[in-house]
């Protein structure tokens, strides 16, 4: 089993042996598989697709901005760019990139053999799929490629009424609308899989409380996606009922209510971003002890405080409308409830250091970025808890600090993560290691650009700049800084081209792997690179949270100290 | 090379919850939330419509359809009963029963809408009211449709005799579902016909 | 950490950002009118309600600094204290968890949340709640696609967006109660330097306040997504001496301006569409889906501050304003050249 014939990961015989397929037959066999990681690996395939678009819509925008009053885009189109920008982003890259790791990881690390439901595991890939193939037809729907045809031009949060057919006649809003309900769909089957499939098949000896914790994470988020995604798609149905069937849920000239659309939209938009923060912490949760060399620091903790962000983050949605009016005690209370939710998010990051605390820190590039994870998060947590204090909201709300806030969660923790991941987990998948010097280099000019771009970005919220504008007065005074934010951005940009060629160049002249390069603790480092269809040759039993730990350290096994 | 641990442990018979209720629960919480959204809504919007029939003129309470419904979470309990035991005839009698009773309910709703339309000029773009209660029943009965549709399915493999004890824990969860269904019935018909009227 | 640290904290951070945004600011900028216009920045409050959450914000800034310093300053230590040295021989000591530190760092943030929830409730209720002074100016704003209407309802004026206030003082206030309504979307009222935005939202009555403290013109726009040119739908200011206001007052009450050379141009005015959009008070037009233009020679800009009023612009604009504002719901005239330049005399008389 140690000698596999790449490039074709997965594919063996009855015999174990490699099969010496076809292109027609290879692609066949992707098509129409069940197999959890092929899906995972489909799923990452698919996100990084779009993260490149999305990249390119975000490079347009920033070139629009480089100085006032200029003509790069025309304002349709540029509206067109920020909303796919945000909906592409939230949609078709974070969402299934982090449920493919999720679809990857999460049998191997409990001891299973596939999914609980593989069938519903494709259909849910091919939903998902479809629903962003959809959304993308949009650019050429409707009035062809020109003025970007019926792209969603409405924010990625699709206000009410402007999404009346009074105020949207084109189709932009149904593309919005049809593209992220069949997606949703696909979310929800994904959700409903891994929740299944982490209750009911764990490996022998592996209780609740001794399943690692980028399962348990996985697990939280995706009970936390059944309550959040299908607000989203409830609200979307009505808002389809108000443009097709003549109903008037938002229709303000019938005596509907715009803040109805807004507290539903919020309703799921606030917990969804913890659906794509929580799989960056379960990440960082399996990365950080490894290359600490200590297991993480309050296992029980960091359960019970991620369990606890689940819950508060439903009752803080409203935070998002401070501005709308609402009545001073409302305003209060969500203040309140904001800044609770820090207190877990916060415990978090002290466990993290604490278990790095007395390590023996390995710097590869996985923990290169999971480093600088810490940091950026923590910052981003405190400009959070900035805009929770309502009154300092109702200044910054919808400027260009927010966008830096929220760009500094989802590009400076989750992105980071994401990329920590793909380093760490690219040797299961593939057999090669990603090349640690294309990987440095990918990480520092990431993290330059990075800082470079958000870090300033903060200051245009302060001067007044507010977002989803295509232009701006040259009597601003914010000319200076949005051309040092698009230079971040192009750096940005040049460090994820440097990390797309690390990943086809590694796949074929990487370094072979092993089944364990990292000298890690989790079942899935137990079987070969890559593993084969089956996962596990015989059903694994595990004693402790770290089986591997206890099987290289056997006179100092964990199940000796956990509680 | 194996993972398991380092001495083989005496421990009870390994048993975690089956998958496939598992899965149903998961789904019947994604649809919870569905369905609380557009209750929300309803009951926003409950005396905000500026023109057009109110609650009070123009609806009345289907009892009869809500015994039906109601029943039929019994009869299917016994429908569950019958095929664990290996009963298949008298599983086939629950079921068809069931069935009858779901078809009575979506008829009724049928006819409450014939009216509602034709007589009361109450479609869903007259007013917040019709909108809202289109939306919400329809998407009730929607469901109800599905339902119907699954256990008609099951009625049909027990005719060609498919069906033995061995599908019980399957049929339990489709009857999970069919449970949820009323259950939101419940809610819809107070919020709609007790509390909005 | 004590209060009294924390305001110190909160007073060195706070001249640290300010300086940082003063030094940015100014030489980037290039401003039409540098000596009355103030640059946006919601450090520079000229009004209480943007006052008193300026204050807030430095206690915040200060609180969130403190955290900052304090974890990023472990992280570091730990990131070069426990770098691998090379001797990879022997695992770290595992250590599982402690459960006095895990309640250490539990508590001491929940106080922390404590506090700033509490310092922030009281600004909540002293911007949001106070009674409406009877010496308040009444002003309703009302959104459009893509421009503001001000309608001062005590005093019969109705004008579009350039707003004019009476300044305030300690000792005479005189602050200005904003009703927000929309005639369409959703849009947001934001002048940073003299309050909070407040949302602008159809079918709903909004209000707001402010009372500012130094005369001056204060530039804002729209904060909400509302359409292809939200980025273009500006606010001005004009926070006036009380002389100055009382005369700009008595000119916008008075009607139009009746000059018999430019009896052309108002003909054409009247007899094309433009009264189905536009109010002329004292003529015939009294649309409303536009601007009203009764006054309109008293402001400085036009389609909502984006370009100089002048003879040029107004040319420009009433023969194609997709030229100034794509998007703009002012369809062209399709009017001859000698046409738009009657109207254009015509117009130029409405001081």
């Amino acid at each position: 089993m140690a000698d596999q014939i790449i490039p074709y990961p997965g594919t063996f015989d009855a015999a174990g042996t490699a099969n010496e397929s076809t292109l027609l037959e290879t692609l066949h066999s992707w098509v129409i598989t069940v197999d959890h990681k092929k899906l995972g690996i489909l799923y990452v395939i698919y996100s990084l697709f779009f993260l490149l678009i999305a990249g390119c819509e975000a490079i347009c925008i920033r070139l629009q901005l480089v100085v006032p009053n200029n003509h790069f885009l025309d304002p349709a189109v540029f509206n067109r760019f920020f909303t796919m920008h945000g909906t592409t982003m939230v949609f078709l890259v974070g969402m299934p990139i982090l449920f493919g790791f999720g679809n990857y990881l999460v049998p191997l690390m409990i001891g299973a053999r596939d999914m609980a439901f593989p069938r519903l595991n494709a259909f849910s890939f091919w939903l998902t799929a479809f629903g962003g193939l959809l959304l993308y037809f949009s650019f050429v729907g409707g009035f062809g490629l020109y003025g970007m045809g019926s792209a969603p031009d409405v924010g990625w949060f699709a206000y009410a009424p402007l999404t009346a057919r009074a105020f949207s006649p084109g189709h932009s809003t149904d593309y919005w609308a049809l593209a992220l309900i069949v997606s949703g769909f696909g979310t929800l089957g994904t959700a409903i899989n891994i929740v299944a499939t982490v209750i009911s098949m764990r490996c022998k000896g592996m209780t609740l409380l001794r399943m690692p914790l980028f399962p348990w994470l996985m697990f939280v988020v995706s009970s936390l996606t059944l309550i959040t995604i299908t607000p989203l798609t409830a609200a979307q149905f009505m808002l389809l009922i108000d443009r097709y069937l003549g109903g008037h849920f938002f229709d303000t000239q019938a005596g509907g209510s715009a803040t109805v659309w807004m507290h539903f939209f919020w309703i799921f938009g606030h917990p969804e971003v913890y659906v794509l923060v929580m799989p960056a912490f379960a990440i960082a949760n399996e990365i950080i002890p490894v290359f600490s060399r200590k297991a993480i620091f309050g296992y029980a903790a960091m359960v019970a405080a991620s369990v606890c962000i689940a819950f508060v983050s439903v009752s803080v949605w409203a935070h998002h409308m401070f501005t709308v009016g609402m009545t001073s005690a409302s305003n209060a209370f969500f203040t309140l409830s904001t800044m609770l939710v820090g207190i877990p998010t916060g415990i978090k990051i002290f466990n993290w250091v604490a278990t790095m605390w007395g390590g023996k820190i390995r710097f590869a590039t996985p923990m290169l970025f999971c480093t600088a994870f810490l940091f950026q998060f923590l910052i981003a947590g405190l400009t959070g808890i900035m805009l929770s204090v309502s009154p300092l909201d109702w200044q910054l709300h919808n400027s260009y600090f927010v966008i830096a806030h929220f760009h500094y969660v989802l590009v400076g923790a989750i992105v980071m993560c994401i990329f920590a991941a793909i380093y760490y987990w690219y040797p299961k998948v593939t057999g090669r290691m990603l090349s640690e010097v294309l990987g440095k280099w990918h990480f520092w000019l990431f993290f330059i650009g990075f800082h470079i771009c958000f870090d300033t970005m903060h200051i245009l919220g302060f001067l007044g700049m507010p977002r989803s504008i295509y232009t701006y007065q040259a009597d601003r005074g914010w000319t200076l800084i949005n051309q040092i934010v698009s230079i971040g951005a192009f750096i940005q940009g040049i460090a994820v081209l440097i990390f797309v060629y690390n990943l086809i160049f590694s796949y074929f002249r990487g370094l072979p792997a092993g089944n364990d390069p990292w000298d890690a603790w989790t079942l899935e480092w137990s079987v070969p690179s890559p593993p084969p269809e089956y996962n596990f040759a015989i059903e694994p039993e595990v004693r402790s949270r770290r089986p591997l730990w206890d099987l290289k350290h056997p006179e100092d096994p964990d199940w000796r100290y956990e509680r | 090379m194996s993972a398991s641990s380092v001495l083989p442990i005496p421990h009870q018979a390994w048993q975690l919850p089956p998958r496939g209720t598992v899965g149903m629960v998961c789904l019947i919480i994604g649809e919870s939330a569905i369905f609380t959204i557009f209750v929300v809504a309803y009951v926003f919007y409950i005396g905000k419509s500026l023109a057009g029939p109110t609650p009070r003129e123009v609806l009345e309470v289907p009892w009869l359809n809500t015994i039906c419904l109601l029943s039929s979470s019994f009869t299917i309990v016994r429908a569950e009963h019958a095929v664990a035991n290996g009963l298949i005839k008298r599983f086939f009698t629950w079921l068809a029963v069931t069935i009858a009773l779901g078809i009575i309910f979506l008829a009724g709703t049928a006819d409450e809408w014939h009216k509602l339309i034709y007589q009361d000029g109450l479609t869903i773009h007259t007013n917040l009211f019709g909108t809202t209660f289109y939306s919400l029943v329809g998407l009730h009965a929607t469901h109800v449709v599905i339902g119907l549709v699954m256990l008609l399915l099951v009625l049909i493999f027990t005719l060609f005799g498919k069906v033995s004890s061995e599908a019980s824990g399957r049929f339990k969860v489709l009857a999970l579902y069919w449970h949820f269904v009323d259950a939101v019935w419940v809610v819809v018909f107070t919020v709609v016909y007790i509390l909005g009227r | 950490m004590t209060p009294y640290r924390d305001a110190q904290r909160a007073k060195r951070l706070s001249t640290s950002i300010l300086a940082t945004v003063t030094v940015l600011a100014p030489p980037v900028s290039v401003a039409q009118n540098a000596s009355a216009t103030r640059h946006i920045n919601i450090f520079a409050p000229s009004s209480t309600p943007a006052i008193q959450i300026n204050h807030l914000s430095m206690l915040v800034f200060g609180i969130t600094g403190a955290i900052f310093v304090f974890v990023a300053v472990l992280l570091i230590f730990v990131i070069f204290r426990y770098r691998a040295t090379g001797d990879e021989s022997a695992e770290p000591p595992q250590v599982y968890g402690s459960n006095r530190i895990e309640l250490a760092w539990t508590v001491i943030p929940v106080l922390i949340v404590i506090v700033l929830f509490l310092a922030t409730a009281r600004i909540i209720f002293a911007v949001q709640d106070p009674e409406e002074p009877r010496s308040a100016l009444d002003v309703t704003v009302i959104g459009h696609q893509f421009w503001w209407e001000f309608r001062y309802p005590n005093l019969g004026i109705v004008t579009a967006n350039e707003l004019h206030v009476p300044v305030s003082s300690a000792n005479h206030p005189s602050p200005t109660y904003l009703k927000l309504m929309s005639a369409d979307v959703v849009h947001s009222f934001w002048v940073p330097q003299l309050a909070g935005k407040t949302d602008l939202i159809p079918n709903r009555v909004n209000q707001m306040w402010l009372d500012p403290l130094q005369t001056g013109v204060y530039l804002g726009q729209c904060a909400q997504f509302c359409g292809m040119q939200h980025a273009n739908m500006l606010i001005r200011v004009y926070v006036d001496t009380p002389e100055q206001f009382e005369t700009w007052v008595r000119n916008q009450q008075s009607p139009a301006r009746v000059e018999p050379q430019v009896a052309l141009g108002r003909h054409i005015f009247e007899t094309q569409s433009c009264m189905n959009c536009h109010t002329i008070r004292g003529t015939a037009a009294t649309g409303r889906f536009g601007p009203d233009l009764t006054h309109i020679m008293s402001r400085s800009t036009i389609a909502s501050g984006i370009a100089p009023n002048n003879r040029a612009t107004l040319v420009d604009w009433i023969k194609s304003p997709d030229h100034l504002k794509k998007g703009s719901l002012m369809p062209a005239m399709q009017l001859s050249d000698d046409k738009v330049e009657a109207l254009v005399d015509y117009l130029s008389t409405l001081q």
